[in-house]
């Protein structure tokens, strides 16, 4: 019998030859990310006893969650992070002119494949994209890493998801996780490792993959993960000189469940308040008034995500009772975007344009909703309070059906628009 | 390790957004402060009438969502001694452990349990007595009982630092 990814990283980083499903061991992680609760990981590190922290070379620290700090609080919060972060020698720390910290870690080549990545924040399997091994974990976890090198991982089973065919116009990487989740459940997959594999995964690109990641916490996933492929290489060239190994699971490897589905007769897709998988047919729901849209976070910011909107919304005006929120993921997307003149296009056609970060999917700050209105996102959450107004509701689905909605006013079906 | 307490119940997939909304994370990291929001978007009244030594009983899924460990500890600041559900989400159930907070696996006894009634949980014998009568749990896989004996991760590293 082969081994699974999740069983092959895992010995390798706990210096083991091999571990079995369920197994619980001592791992060292080659990246640790924390963002903005940074400064709460600091206290708790001081607390410990030790005085600097072990590999500050293993360290990222991008600030996202309330960037820039919308309060005075949240000001002396990043002050004492970046003191924190000069006085322990911590060269990898972005400020809040960089992005989410999703987005961040891999464009500044700090993801690769065959490794494993730990950060205080849920959505870290997104870099399981690139064939790392990538979850997260709690503050006081971090804490603990950065004093001792090591943390305790169980090994997980793992579930195989084989995606062919091709998609549809107007159906994207969105969609299908969206299907999947509404399939199996928020618990569908709970401390699985997923593997996304099949001809439509080998034909999306590496952002479409990277949704797919970011949103396997949806059903529970202690990873999302993507086989390296050539499209993984090109993307990380240009951001890394480091060597990498790539670690695929045997062909015999033992999957606890494999798992078709085939993407060619799927439609727009979208999660219903108050549960991520409360997922129906965007035509289903087509009609509903919204008040807000809002494009961008580290599942749907991306220069690809905010090609398709303008592509939607380029000449047009969005409905004139709604808002619509544009939050490119990161610096480097914010650029390209504006070089390419989809800023221009989203701004002209009614959209504010607002620095990257997490703040508005979390509620932190901007785009917060009052209550009895309706947002419609590309985030990947939608619990009851999740944008600061627990008699609000949100929905989510893809940047396209989000763009369309805009234009109407209403949850509307993108498909027409593209055509 | 014996908890005794009265039940509050809830469902499945009960989210760390609703435990502990986002926009309290960040400027304080004082369980008290955030324990007089604990459970705040899913039942207002539980943060003002929780007493010491409660118990949360839930579906499965509990704790999904964030990372946030401000989920478990103002929980455990509000005074709950014990959560009990059919399946926790693996982030929440590592904040557990790392706070010290018991996190019980019970899935046949969740729904014989009612909102308000006394349970008493024997941790070590892996026991959870209710009007239904007893029920037994898995004790905590030997790796990870060790962090939660020397009273949660903080405590735990120091003392195999020494």
């Amino acid at each position: 019998m082969g081994e699974t990814f999740a069983q092959k990283i895992i010995a390798l980083k706990a210096g083991k030859v091999s571990v079995k499903p369920t197994e619980i061991v001592d791992v060292s992680p080659d990246v640790v990310m924390s963002h903005d609760n940074t400064g709460d990981i600091a206290s708790i590190f001081e607390s410990i006893g030790v005085k600097r922290v072990l590999q500050p070379s293993k360290i990222v620290i991008p600030l996202d969650h309330c960037a820039p700090a919308a309060t005075e609080s949240y000001a002396l919060n990043h002050k004492q992070i970046r003191e924190f972060v000069s006085k322990q020698q911590i060269q990898h720390f972005y400020d809040i002119n960089t992005g989410i910290c999703h987005q961040v870690l891999p464009e500044k080549g700090h993801v690769l494949p065959g490794t494993l990545i730990l950060g205080s924040d849920s959505h870290t399997t997104t870099y399981g994209a690139f064939g790392a091994f990538a979850t997260g974990v709690g503050r006081s976890e971090i804490a603990a890493i950065w004093a001792t090198g090591k943390l305790w991982l169980m090994v997980p089973r793992t579930f195989k998801i084989n995606v062919n065919g091709k998609f549809s116009e107007g159906v994207y990487a969105k969609d299908l996780i969206l299907h999947i989740i509404g399939d199996l459940g928020a618990d569908g997959a709970l401390y699985r490792a997923v593997e996304f594999c099949g001809q439509a995964i080998r034909d999306m690109s590496i952002e479409g993959r990277m949704t797919l990641c970011n949103m396997s916490v949806e059903m529970g996933a202690k990873i999302g993960y993507v086989e390296v492929d050539e499209k993984t290489i090109q993307w990380l060239a240009p951001r890394t000189n480091e060597k990498y190994d790539v670690i695929k699971s045997d062909p015999d490897a033992d999957f606890e469940r494999i798992i078709d589905y085939d993407v060619a007769d799927l439609e727009p897709k979208i999660a219903c308040p108050h549960a991520v998988d409360n997922v129906r047919l965007v035509r289903e729901v087509a009609g509903l008034n919204i008040d807000q849209a809002f494009i961008g976070t580290c599942t749907n910011g991306k220069l690809e995500d905010l090609s398709i909107a303008a592509s939607i919304l380029k000449g047009k005006r969005i409905a004139r009772k709604v808002r619509l929120l544009i939050l490119p993921a990161s610096r480097e997307i914010y650029i390209n975007a504006v070089r390419l003149g989809i800023i221009e296009e989203l701004a002209n056609a009614g959209a504010v344009i607002l620095n990257p970060g997490c703040g508005p999917c979390i509620g932190v700050h901007q785009g917060a909703l009052a209550p009895g209105e309706i947002c419609l996102s590309t985030a990947n959450r939608n619990f009851k309070g999740r944008m600061g107004c627990n008699e609000a509701e949100i929905y989510l689905a893809s940047p396209a059906t989000v763009a369309a909605s805009a234009l109407e006013g209403k949850i509307a079906d993108p498909r027409r628009y593209l055509q | 390790m014996t908890f005794e307490g009265r039940v509050w119940k809830y469902g499945d997939s009960v989210n760390t957004d609703v435990i502990i909304p986002g926009k309290y994370i960040f400027t304080t990291p004082d369980p008290l402060e955030l324990a007089k929001h604990a459970m705040e978007d899913l039942d207002p009244s539980f943060a003002g009438s929780v007493k010491k030594g409660d118990i949360i009983v839930a579906g499965v899924n509990f704790g999904c969502g964030s990372s946030r460990e401000a989920a478990v500890t103002c929980i455990k600041a509000a005074g709950v001694s014990a959560i009990v559900a059919k399946s926790f989400s693996r982030i929440y159930f590592r904040n557990a452990i790392n706070q010290g907070l018991p996190v019980i696996q019970c899935e046949e006894a969740v729904d014989k349990i009612s909102s308000g009634e006394e349970i008493t949980i024997d941790f070590e014998k892996g026991k959870l007595y209710c009007r239904a009568g007893e029920f037994n749990f898995p004790a905590l896989p030997e790796a990870i009982l060790g962090i939660f004996k020397d009273g949660g991760l903080v405590s735990h590293i120091k003392k195999t630092l020494r």
